[in-house]
C-alpha cells in the first residue's frame, strides 16, 4: 500500500539518531511546559521559532510535534495534582482527577491519563496517517473560491462556535486579522496599517503576539489576582499501577474518548474542549459507578476526556498538514514555521515534502512511546517542577519572553509592542475573550485574503463566484448555519420555557 | 451549551468596565478605518485592491464593538467570580515597573542586567521578599538563556558589559577566538 510505504519511509527519517534526539528533547520539554502552569505549547513553539533558521525542517518539526504532544501529557499531571487546568482542554480532567488525587488515588489517575493518552494518541496518529491522503485527494479539487469559503467556515467554528461567546470570539479573530495585515501587502507592495513606522513594514511577528498574549498577559493576570485562593498540590499517593478493576473501567473509556476526539479534532473546526466535555458526559452516563462522579473521583472521568484530548490534538494535524488550515493557536504557530522555511502547507505538501510530513507523522508514534516512559516512571521529577514558586516562575517566563521577542531584531520597539499586546492579553483574559482566535486570525487571515483576491481575479472581479461554485456555496451556508443556528435554537428554547405558544414554521 | 451571549442578569445596569472594552474596540475600528484610508490604491488594482480586506475588518470590528456595547448596557458579561476578586494593583504595578525597566535598560546595559532588574521587581510584585536571592537566580537564568539562545541558536539578544566579558572568557576557554 502506498500509505504504508510512505510511513515506512517516514520511520526511516524519524529513526536517525539526530531526529530521535530532537524527538526526545521535544517530548521532555513539552512535558515540562505542560506541567508548569502559565506555559503552553503555543508559547513554547513561538519562543523556539528561531530554531528554524538553524536546523533542517524535519528536525524542527519533530521537535515541535514532540512539544505539542508532550504538553498534552504534562497538562494532565497539573490538572490532577494541582486542580489548575493548564489549558482549556484539561479542565475536565481536573474535575475527576483532582478528586481522585484527594481521595488517595492520584497514582491511578495519572496512570490512566498517561496510558489513555498513549492509546488515544496512537489511534489519533493512525487516523492522521490514513485520513491525510484521503483529504488530500479531495482538496486537490479545491479552487481559490472553495479555499476561501472553507477558511470562512473555519473562522466561524474556531471563534464563534467553540468559545463561550460568539461576539467575543469574533472580536478576537478580527483583532488577529488587523495584526496580520500590518506590513507590506504582498500583491501590491503597499504598506498597510504601519502608522508610518518603518519597523512595522515587515509586519508584526507571530512570536511577539503569542508571547505578548500568552506570557506577558498571563503574568499580569496572575499578578492581578493574587487575592484569589491559592491551589494546593495534592501529594502523590497510591501506586502508579492500576488494579485489574481500574484497567477494566479505563480501556473502554480510552477507546470511546479517542473515537469522540479524533473526528472532532480533524474537522476544520478543531478545538479540544468540546470532545473532552462530550467524552465526560458520555462516561458519566455509561458508568456503573455514578456515585463516584463528583465525590471521590471516577476513573472513567479521567480516562475518557484525556483520551479525547489527545486524539483531537492528533486530529488537528489533519487539516493543518493537508489543507494548511490551522485550527488551534499551536497549529497556527507551526504553520508560521512552515512559512519560515518557505514551505506553503496545502494538499501538495504530502507529495512535495514527503520526507518532512511522513517523518513528522512517524515521529509522533515514537513521541507517544517516549511520553509514556517519561510520564509514568519519571512522574516524581515532574511533580517536583510543580513546586517552583510562582514569583520565580513568572519572572522567569518574562525573561524568556524577552529573549524570544528582543532576539527578532534587537529593537526596544519590539519590547514595547510586546508589552502593549501583553496589556491587551491581560484585558482579554480578565474579560473572558478567547486568545487563540487572535493567533489563528493573524496567520490565516492573510492566507484567506490571498485566496479571496485570487478567486476574484480569476472571476474577473465577480463577487458571485463564491456562491455559484456549489462546494463553495455549501461551505458558506454551513458557516452561516453554525453562526445562526445556536441563536435560533436558544430563542425557541426560551419560548418553550416561558410557556408561550410555539409559532408554527419558526425555525 | 456554552453560549452566554444573551445572559440577562436580573438588574439591567450599565456595566462600566465592559462598556470601556466595547468603546476600546470601537476606537480600534476607527484606527483601522483611518489607516485603511491612508493606503494608496493604484487604479490598476481597483478591482480587489489592498483595501478590500481592511475595509471588511473595519466593518467587522465596528459591528462587534457595537454588540459589545449593547451587551455592556444590558449588565455586562463578567462572571461573578471575576467581579468579586479585587484586582491587586500593587502586584501589577511592580510587574509593569519590571517590564518598563527591562525595555528601558536592555539597550544601555544589555540583556542580562536588564533581566535581573525585571526579575527582582516581578518577584517582589508576586510577594517574594528575598531580592538578593532572586537577583542571583535571575543572573544564572539570564546567562543560561543568553548563552542557550545567543550561542546555540545564533539569536542575537542584546549584549552588554556582562555578556561581552563572558563571551571573551568562553571563547578563550573553548579556543574559538576569531
Amino acid at each position: 500500500m502506498d500509505t504504508l510505504a510512505s510511513l515506512a519511509n517516514g520511520f526511516a527519517v524519524a529513526f536517525t539518531p539526530t531526529n530521535l534526539l530532537w524527538c526526545l528533547v521535544g517530548t521532555t520539554l513539552g512535558t515540562a511546559i505542560g506541567v508548569l502552569p502559565g506555559l503552553g505549547p503555543a508559547l513554547t513553539i513561538a519562543l523556539l521559532l528561531p530554531i528554524t533558521y538553524q536546523v533542517a525542517p524535519e528536525a524542527s518539526f519533530i521537535l515541535f510535534a514532540g512539544i505539542y504532544y508532550g504538553a498534552m501529557y504534562g497538562g494532565s499531571t497539573t490538572s490532577i495534582l494541582l486542580n489548575t487546568p493548564g489549558e482549556s482542554a484539561t479542565i475536565v480532567t481536573a474535575l475527576e482527577g483532582n478528586r481522585m488525587a484527594r481521595s488517595g488515588r492520584g497514582g491511578a489517575a495519572l496512570a490512566t491519563a498517561a496510558i489513555g493518552s498513549f492509546v488515544a494518541g496512537t489511534i489519533g496518529t493512525l487516523g492522521v496517517t490514513f485520513l491525510a491522503p484521503v483529504v488530500v485527494s479531495f482538496a486537490l479539487a479545491f479552487g481559490p473560491a472553495e479555499y476561501f469559503s472553507l477558511m470562512v467556515l473555519s473562522f466561524v467554528m474556531v471563534s464563534a462556535v467553540l468559545g463561550s461567546s460568539s461576539v467575543r470570539g469574533l472580536s478576537s479573530l478580527f483583532l488577529g486579522f488587523f495584526l496580520g495585515m500590518i506590513g507590506v501587502d504582498i500583491q501590491t507592495g503597499q504598506p498597510r496599517f504601519t502608522f508610518g513606522l518603518t519597523e512595522l513594514l515587515d509586519g508584526v511577528s507571530v512570536v511577539i503576539v503569542a508571547v505578548g498574549l500568552f506570557a506577558v498577559g498571563e503574568t499580569l493576570y496572575v499578578a492581578s489576582r493574587r487575592y484569589a485562593g491559592r491551589d494546593e498540590i495534592v501529594p502523590l499517593k497510591g501506586s502508579l499501577y492500576m488494579t485489574a478493576q481500574e484497567w477494566a473501567r479505563s480501556w473502554k473509556a480510552w477507546l470511546r474518548g479517542a473515537l469522540i476526539g479524533f473526528p472532532i479534532g480533524a474537522l476544520p473546526a478543531g478545538g479540544a474542549e468540546i470532545p473532552t466535555f462530550l467524552s465526560y458526559a458520555a462516561e458519566k452516563k455509561l458508568s456503573k459507578h455514578k456515585e463516584e462522579f463528583g465525590t471521590t473521583g471516577a476513573i472513567e472521568g479521567v480516562a475518557g476526556p484525556e483520551a479525547a484530548n489527545n486524539a483531537s490534538a492528533a486530529g488537528v494535524l489533519v487539516p493543518m498538514l493537508t489543507l494548511g488550515l490551522p485550527t488551534s493557536a499551536t497549529a497556527a504557530i507551526m504553520l508560521s514555521a512552515f512559512q519560515s522555511y518557505g514551505i506553503q502547507p496545502g494538499p501538495l505538501l504530502l507529495t512535495t515534502q514527503a520526507n518532512l510530513v511522513w517523518g513528522l507523522i512517524a515521529s509522533l508514534f515514537i513521541a507517544n512511546v517516549l511520553l509514556v516512559v517519561l510520564n509514568l516512571p519519571l512522574i516524581g521529577l515532574w511533580v517536583r517542577l510543580l513546586k517552583i514558586p510562582a514569583p520565580q516562575l513568572y519572572a522567569g517566563i518574562l525573561v524568556f519572553a524577552t529573549v524570544g521577542s528582543y532576539g527578532i531584531s534587537q529593537s526596544p520597539i519590539d519590547l514595547v509592542l510586546l508589552y502593549i499586546l501583553g496589556g491587551i492579553g491581560f484585558l482579554m483574559r480578565r474579560f473572558d475573550f478567547p486568545t487563540a482566535p487572535v493567533i489563528i486570525g493573524m496567520i490565516l487571515g492573510p492566507l484567506a485574503e490571498a485566496q479571496f483576491r485570487r478567486a476574484m481575479t480569476i472571476a474577473n472581479g465577480d463577487w458571485t463566484v463564491f456562491f455559484t461554485h456549489p462546494l463553495s456555496l455549501t461551505l458558506l451556508l454551513l458557516a452561516l448555519a453554525a453562526l445562526v443556528a445556536p441563536r435560533i435554537w436558544k430563542v425557541i428554547e426560551q419560548r418553550r420555557l416561558r410557556g408561550q405558544e410555539p409559532i408554527p414554521g419558526d425555525a | 451549551m456554552t453560549s452566554d451571549d444573551d445572559y440577562a442578569p436580573p438588574q439591567q445596569r450599565l456595566a462600566m468596565p465592559e462598556l470601556m472594552i466595547g468603546l476600546g474596540l470601537l476606537a480600534c475600528a476607527a484606527v483601522t478605518l483611518w489607516q485603511t484610508l491612508a493606503i494608496p490604491v493604484s487604479p490598476m488594482y481597483s478591482k480587489v485592491g489592498p483595501t478590500v480586506f481592511p475595509y471588511m475588518t473595519t466593518a467587522g470590528l465596528a459591528v462587534l464593538a457595537l454588540l459589545l456595547i449593547v451587551a455592556a448596557a444590558r449588565g455586562g458579561w463578567q462572571p461573578e467570580e471575576e467581579k468579586e476578586t479585587p484586582t491587586d494593583w500593587k502586584a501589577m504595578g511592580f510587574v509593569v515597573a519590571g517590564l518598563v525597566a527591562n525595555a528601558a535598560l536592555i539597550q544601555p546595559l544589555g540583556f542580562t542586567a536588564a533581566s535581573v532588574v525585571m526579575f527582582v521587581l516581578v518577584c517582589f510584585g508576586f510577594g517574594s521578599r528575598h531580592p538578593l536571592r532572586d537577583a542571583l537566580i535571575a543572573l544564572v537564568l539570564a546567562l543560561a538563556a543568553y548563552f542557550g539562545f545567543a550561542r546555540a541558536l545564533g539569536v542575537n539578544i542584546g549584549a552588554g558589559y556582562i555578556e561581552n566579558t563572558l563571551n571573551v572568557v568562553v571563547d578563550a576557554v573553548l579556543g574559538l577566538r576569531n
